[in-house]
């Protein structure tokens, strides 16, 4: 991999500089310019980073394209209001570290949200330069910071608060609980994050991977929170090593970012063949176990012919690590249409690179074993679209009579999670809505007065973004709530709450 | 770090490890499990919770070595260490109040068995346990369970105790009456062949399954069962359920999907240990 985040131009690299543009006139002629990512024929079979990060040249190009709004929309845009025309300028403008220091004092975890936001329903869609043709880069230009950033970690000033002799207990260390750990720990709160795996990270170890999320990024990550004072406890399992009532007695306050870990399956005969695995089985054997790697000690099936069910990252993710473990095909069966994907528009276009076949309007009624048991196949029915549902859109219905098989010896079912049990079950008295999510207020808080929560425990399966968001506004009005203002100042109120359909890790 | 404050080898492949894990010494219950995993890059693996010292902040794991990472845990000597313990996993055994239990277990599935006769015999209740094994030496933690109750040991050659398997013995019990419930923990046909006897005496009969699992909390669903025609998950609905409800021929074949995976990894150990012997 190349070294995409060296700061300062040398010889050549230099001198294949741009003028610097005098005016905007000349800002708005320059082109948007492209993402190196490895080839999808390549890529197809290793699983490095598909995206490869700017050159030098590449982000400074691109950081001349900002014309540097006064009322930039697109802050208004990021869920957590990241200062993205003062981070551009200070890279515009050479001052590389400060402009890292500018990104990271907004955002917990730069180097992963400039890998797997969506940037183009966020801050780039109300980009104002999508008016006369593309957005800047934001997500690019995010990523170059934050990886530089994370290479010259010495060179950036530490933040070093008083301490204010308050607890904060963090449960989950997904990406709602560790932004919520760094917001709080800057503030000078001592800060413990309980992990219920023996890795932090949450989805972004187990989920979203290796080729989209590279771990020692996120471990990177983690271990600059921990520099700052942040404490890790794995093997913590909330709601059977502690409960909530214990955790609430040793804690001044609480942050309960546990995510919506139970998989969803599609409840059709032969479920329970071998053969047959819910994404989250799929993504954590091969992410946080390493059974990408032949040497990993947990086994995976390796399919040669994999169906994976549903139209999210999460399926994108699966069928692209199945092609990733050698299987010659690899089908997406999603029950809508291409317009209704929910994933990422960047996810379907690299796994359409990668050779993966895409089975539209089409649900699943069996899967068909052999004899022994081992999936050979997956029984579907074509679907047309009619009258829109509650989502607003079309609602798929079966064409009578058009069942087909998809030949097939691995399942992966990704059509989504629901709220886990196990945590709210230790503490009655938190409120829960009929799905099972935590109940909270416009701050964040639970129905327990100082328990506050945030992320997909609270939203159902939403990205690893609106988590971010949830855990930067909580810690924000757990500050407040620590400090005896409350109701909190407007900042930590919640916008209007955002809910994608997406069945996401990104 | 949790190290080994003792190790005993209680039968060829069993192994009892006593092993530092304060928190989950404190907490547990019977019939709950912990998952450890060894180190890096180790596989995450479900032990049940034999024993607990919350005072000395110990549990009491027994480890049947079958694949390469289960054969690397028996390995540990003391002042070794398990890298990562978590839980405890599961729902609590549903104990009788009162009453005569019998509690059947077959080769590592006695060692599941242990905490739960403790309770039930802490508890008043009569116990009396079979176990068994194929020949003697594979008899494990009989004189634990003498001093809690009655035992019947039985091997299948006849070599020590009763000749036969324990369903014969069990049978008798059952046509003697008055027993009040069954606990059944040992290898699948085994525990199928105990609940297919009970039914008809209808005596409430409870087997702890060990299905495959990774997180053990739920997140995964690879521990799927079928209880009573419904999808359970056996890390958090269980790993405990009434037998008369199980879908043992399914638990049994979704046990064999990592067969050909765990024989490879096993080769691999044994030209390791070759390989450093040689070095």
């Amino acid at each position: 991999m190349t070294d995409t985040a060296s700061p300062l131009p040398t010889g050549e690299e230099a001198s294949g500089l741009p003028t610097k543009p005098a005016s905007n006139k000349e800002r708005m002629a320059i082109d948007r310019v492209a993402m190196p990512e490895q080839p999808g024929d390549e890529r197809a079979h290793n699983f490095g980073e598909v995206n490869q990060g700017l050159t030098y040249q590449l982000a400074m190009l691109e950081a001349e394209r900002c014309i540097q709004c006064p009322k930039p929309f697109c802050v208004d845009g990021c869920p957590v209001r990241v200062d993205i025309p003062r981070f551009i300028r200070l890279l515009r403008d050479g001052e590389i570290a400060q402009a890292a220091e500018s990104l990271l004092s907004d955002n917990a975890l730069p180097c992963v949200t400039g890998r797997v936001c969506p940037q183009e329903t966020q801050c780039e869609q109300v980009c104002i330069r999508v008016k006369k043709g593309n957005s800047v880069a934001i997500g690019y230009l995010e990523r170059y910071v934050a990886d530089w950033a994370q290479k010259h970690i010495d060179e950036l000033p530490k933040a070093n608060p008083a301490p204010t002799g308050k607890k904060v207990g963090i449960v989950g260390s997904g990406p709602a609980g560790l932004t919520a750990a760094g917001e709080l720990a800057r503030l000078g709160h001592d800060v413990t994050v309980f992990e219920a795996f023996h890795a932090p990270g949450g989805v972004l170890i187990y989920g979203i991977p290796e080729f989209r999320l590279p771990k020692d990024i996120v471990q990177a990550e983690v271990d600059r929170l921990i520099s700052e004072g942040v404490k890790v406890e794995l093997d913590s399992i909330i709601g059977r090593t502690y409960t909530i009532p214990e955790l609430r007695e040793e804690f001044d306050a609480l942050f309960l970012a546990v995510g919506a870990g139970l998989p969803v399956f599609m409840n059709v005969p032969g479920e329970n063949f071998k053969g047959v695995y819910s994404a989250n089985e799929y993504l954590t054997r091969v992410n946080l176990m390493g059974a990408w790697s032949p040497d990993s000690q947990t086994p995976i099936l390796h399919g040669k012919r994999v169906a994976v069910v549903g139209g999210g990252n999460v399926a994108m993710d699966s069928v692209r690590t199945a092609r990733r473990l050698g299987a010659d095909e690899a089908t997406i069966v999603y029950r809508r249409s291409a317009n209704e994907l929910p994933a990422r528009a960047e996810e379907v276009h690299h796994a359409k690179d990668e050779g993966v076949k895409f089975e539209f309007l089409v649900a699943p009624v069996e899967v068909l074993a052999d004899e022994n048991r081992w999936v050979t196949g997956l029984k579907c029915i074509r679907m047309e679209l009619g009258e829109p549902d509650a989502s607003g859109r079309r609602r798929p219905v079966k064409i009578p009579g058009s069942e087909f098989v998809i030949d097939c010896d691995l399942v992966v079912v990704a059509i989504g999670t629901k709220a886990n049990p196990l945590l709210t079950g230790s503490a009655p008295e938190l409120k829960v809505n009929e799905y099972g999510y935590l109940v909270a207020d416009e701050y964040g808080m639970t129905s327990m007065p100082g328990v506050f929560a945030g992320g997909d425990i609270v939203r159902g399966a939403a990205t690893v973004i609106l988590a971010m968001g949830d855990g930067k506004r909580s810690a924000a009005a757990i500050d407040s709530w620590l400090n005896g203002v409350w109701p909190p100042p407007a900042e930590a109120k919640a916008k209007k709450p955002e809910r994608e359909t997406a069945v996401a890790a990104g | 770090m949790h190290p080994v404050i003792e190790r005993e080898q209680l039968s060829p492949n069993v192994v009892r490890l006593v092993i530092e894990a304060p928190r989950i010494a404190k907490v547990r219950r019977p019939g709950q499990f912990v998952i450890v995993r060894k180190g890096p890059g180790a596989e995450r693996i479900p032990l049940t919770i034999a024993d607990n010292d919350a005072e000395a902040g110990t549990i009491t794991l027994m480890i049947q070595a079958i694949g390469r990472s289960t054969t690397e845990l028996t390995n540990l000597q003391v002042g070794e260490a398990i890298q990562d313990v978590a839980g405890p996993l599961g729902s609590e055994t549903h104990l009788l109040a009162s009453g005569h239990a019998v509690c059947v277990g077959g080769g590592v599935g006695t060692a599941v068995l242990l905490p739960i006769v403790r309770a039930l015999s802490e508890a008043g209740v009569h116990v009396t346990s079979v176990i068994g094994g194929r020949s003697k030496e594979w008899v494990i933690l009989e004189k634990e369970l003498t001093e809690l109750g009655d035992v019947v040991t039985c091997t299948d050659d006849g070599s020590y105790g009763r000749h036969g398997f324990v369903t014969e013995a069990l049978k008798d019990l059952l046509d003697a009456g008055g027993v009040d419930a069954v606990y059944a923990i040992g290898p699948v046909p085994m525990m199928k062949a105990v609940s297919n006897l009970t039914l008809p005496y209808a005596v409430p009969t409870t087997v702890s399954l060990n299905a495959i699992m990774v997180d053990g909390t739920g997140m995964c669903g690879g521990c799927r069962v079928t209880i009573d025609g419904e999808t359970k998950y056996a890390c958090v609905d269980g790993p405990e359920f009434d037998a008369h409800k199980v879908n043992f021929g399914e638990l049994a074949d979704r046990l064999t999907t990592y067969r050909p995976f765990e024989q490879q990894a096993l080769d691999k150990l044994g030209a390791c240990a070759t390989t450093e012997v040689k070095s």
